[in-house]
């Protein structure tokens, strides 16, 4: 196994992982450090980004019981709607590793801009949720969360079973019927240990190359619902609640590429 | 070392049981598979079948402490030892009524030394030795002191039982050992990867001892380490580097047999329940069942591996002859299998509550919210764990096959 290139990204993030837990622990006044010293300028350089929860509310729990399974949801405020609509939701963990955990695009086919999910938490930190409109105008909800030690907790209970179920997914519908032409919540959970590269293997003191999903694509009827870059600060098991609108009925399609390039395909049909 | 004592003990069925003595003894391998299950009838398990089989010498670490006493089996022990300070000498007790030893504690007041904590320790049966720790959640004040540990004594060996919760620990009871016997220590058992068991181990890395877990347990360090090591730094108030990590010498595919000289364990990996690195041991000799954090009382029940694991292996156990259940957090419980009702019922509720919530379409937050709040009175430390036991299930459970 020479993952040369891993390698270096997994030797890359133990660093950053080292740097950001080797800090002294920050008072009030300084949790807004990491992002106002550089993550706001990598991300939207000098654009204005309006700060609230008009367009999006991010609702996360104050303190996490589990630092590697943090439900998270971005509840949009307005509907999507060809004249306005939510582009991009962005998630953005301040004190991680990598900083960076997904970008969600929607349409306005998309129904509701909402999205759950479960994140990892590696440090006490705000949580981000910048959405775009197509406008182009940035909006951003943020919440405190308390936990830690969700980058480099362990990959899973069973490692053994992850990785037998790797690829598998399920399609949860809110209702069995689905109700036409109308925002319908459904559930996409996809069967993936997402290893963050954290991890040291004490046996090769080698770090166990990251092995996460970098790309989801749910389209119904072959036309995009929402689809996703993530990164590591997804939990394992990614699992993702949102909202489509089925015109009729069809076929839900979920596409999902880990960064080793694995493709995995499921679909559901829905019905009325 | 002991891989080719196991390759050359024969063997080779899907229940297969590998016996290991200290190095350089190569004993027959029994199937114990039926033996461990112990419907109604142990096996007797006569001392003189494995010292038949006894072949090569004992390593020298044993041989000075056993000096005279090569047939150990055969001989009575301590004939030629340095007179003991110890209160009382291990013997075999099958002679003597089980129930008046069980009723009859013995507190060891060990010879405190000037500024090191003496380990409490209780004998709650014939050789075997348990300290049981207090219910309270990991911090600086306990420094993560918080586990049940302990040993069992043999004719010829000691076994450790699980090591404590931080380097201090393990050296307070590798003391408290050498003050009740002066038969070495051979074995340490680590029951799962959680730190409250695991931290003493460095304590007892010395030749002659080797360490023994689940097949996963080294994995499960693996895995662990660098979170265990920050959650460490950061809340029990010490830092720990990689050698704190020992990982078996002698990994338990499934069954183990291990011959203390006169006694004789019997170890279990078991599937994925409390974690995925479950050991437990019995002592057919007084039918202890020493189960670890496969049995909590009083202390709520930590998920940390699988929910249905767990219940299917309480089926299992369940079906023990066993006279003496010891668990990883509580008081030690002669009621058995009764002991194991209220975990039981506790992860029922989990599985039926959160599966229904599952059923019905509801959220993970939802469900850790409202589910299984009924047992709160039943438990200590809930409100500290069974949040998170909610979220662990719940991410099993949405799996399940419909």
């Amino acid at each position: 196994m020479k993952p040369s290139i891993v390698f270096k990204k997994g030797l890359w993030l133990a660093l950053a992982c080292l740097l950001a837990l080797s800090g002294p622990a920050f008072a009030a006044g300084e949790e807004e450090a990491a992002w106002n010293g550089g993550l706001r300028q990598k991300f939207f350089g000098d654009r204005p980004i309006e700060e609230g929860n008009q367009i999006v509310e991010l609702n996360a729990p104050y303190r996490a019981e589990d630092p590697a399974l943090v439900p998270i949801q971005i509840n949009s405020k307005i509907p999507q709607a060809k004249d306005r609509y939510i582009k991009t939701v962005t998630l953005v963990i301040d004190n991680n590793p990598v900083p960076f955990s997904g970008t969600f695009h929607f349409t306005p086919e998309s129904g509701k801009a909402d999205l759950a999910m479960r994140v990892r938490v590696n440090a006490y930190t705000h949580v981000r949720a910048i959405a775009e409109t197509n406008d182009g105008k940035l909006h951003m909800n943020k919440a405190f969360v308390k936990a830690s030690g969700g980058c480099s907790a362990p990959i899973g209970t069973d490692i053994e079973a992850a990785m037998a179920r790797m690829g598998k997914m399920k399609f949860k519908l809110e209702n069995e019927k689905a109700a036409l032409q109308q925002p319908n919540l459904a559930q996409l959970l996809i069967s993936h240990p997402n290893i963050t590269g954290l991890q040291m293997d004490q046996l090769t003191r080698m770090i166990k190359p990251a092995h996460f999903v970098e790309e989801v694509k749910v389209s119904f009827n072959d036309k995009p619902v929402l689809t996703a870059q993530t990164d590591i600060a997804i939990s394992a098991d990614p699992n993702f609640r949102f909202y489509f609108v089925p015109e009729t009925a069809g076929e839900l399609k979920a596409e999902i590429r880990d960064n080793k390039g694995n493709r995995f395909v499921s679909t559901q049909s829905v019905t009325p | 070392m002991f891989s080719s004592v196991a390759k050359s003990s024969g063997a080779r069925k899907a229940a297969e049981a590998h016996t290991i003595a200290p190095a350089g003894i190569e004993v027959a391998g029994l199937n114990l598979e039926a033996a461990h299950r112990f419907k109604r009838h142990a096996p007797k398990l006569r001392p003189a079948v494995t010292a038949n089989r006894f072949a090569g010498r004992l390593p020298p670490a044993v041989e000075h402490h056993c000096a005279g006493s090569e047939n150990a089996v055969a001989s009575r022990p301590g004939s030629s030892r340095s007179t003991d300070r110890q209160p009382r000498r291990h013997k075999t007790a099958m002679k003597v009524p089980v129930t008046a030893l069980i009723l009859s504690f013995v507190t060891l007041s060990l010879p405190a030394r000037a500024d090191t904590p003496e380990l409490s320790l209780r004998q709650v049966a014939p050789g075997i030795y348990v300290h049981q720790g207090a219910h309270e959640l990991p911090d600086r004040h306990n420094r993560g002191e918080i586990a049940n540990i302990g040993f069992i004594v043999g004719q010829r060996c000691v076994a450790a039982i699980d090591t404590g919760g931080s380097p201090e620990q393990g050296h307070a009871l590798k003391r408290a050992i050498e003050s009740t016997t002066t038969t070495p220590i051979c074995y340490v058992i680590n029951t799962h990867v959680h730190p409250d068991h695991i931290y003493g181990n460095i304590a007892f890395k010395q030749p002659g001892v080797s360490f023994i877990g689940h097949r996963k347990l080294a994995e499960a360090m693996a895995a662990r380490a660098p979170f265990y090591r920050e959650k460490a730094e950061r809340d029990l108030g010490f830092a720990l580097k990689s050698e704190n990590f020992v990982a078996p010498d002698h990994p338990v595919r499934d069954t183990l047999v291990l011959d203390l000289g006169g006694r004789t364990l019997l170890l279990k990996a078991h599937k994925t329940a409390h974690t995925d690195s479950d050991l437990s041991i019995y002592d057919p000799q007084t039918k202890t069942l020493w189960l670890a954090d496969l049995l909590f009382m009083g202390h709520l029940p930590v998920v940390d591996g699988s929910l249905n694991g767990w219940l299917s292996t309480i089926e299992q156990l369940k079906t023990l002859d066993a006279r003496l259940a010891i668990p990883g957090h509580g008081p030690v419980s002669a009621d058995w299998p009764k002991a194991l009702e209220p975990e039981e019922r506790y992860l029922r509720t989990l599985q039926s509550e959160i599966r229904a919530f599952i059923k019905e379409g509801k959220t993970m937050e939802e469900a850790m919210e409202k589910v299984g709040l009924s047992a709160r009175d039943d438990w200590q430390l809930f409100d500290e764990f069974h949040k998170k036991n909610i979220s662990t299930a719940f991410a099993e459970l949405e799996w399940e096959d419909d």
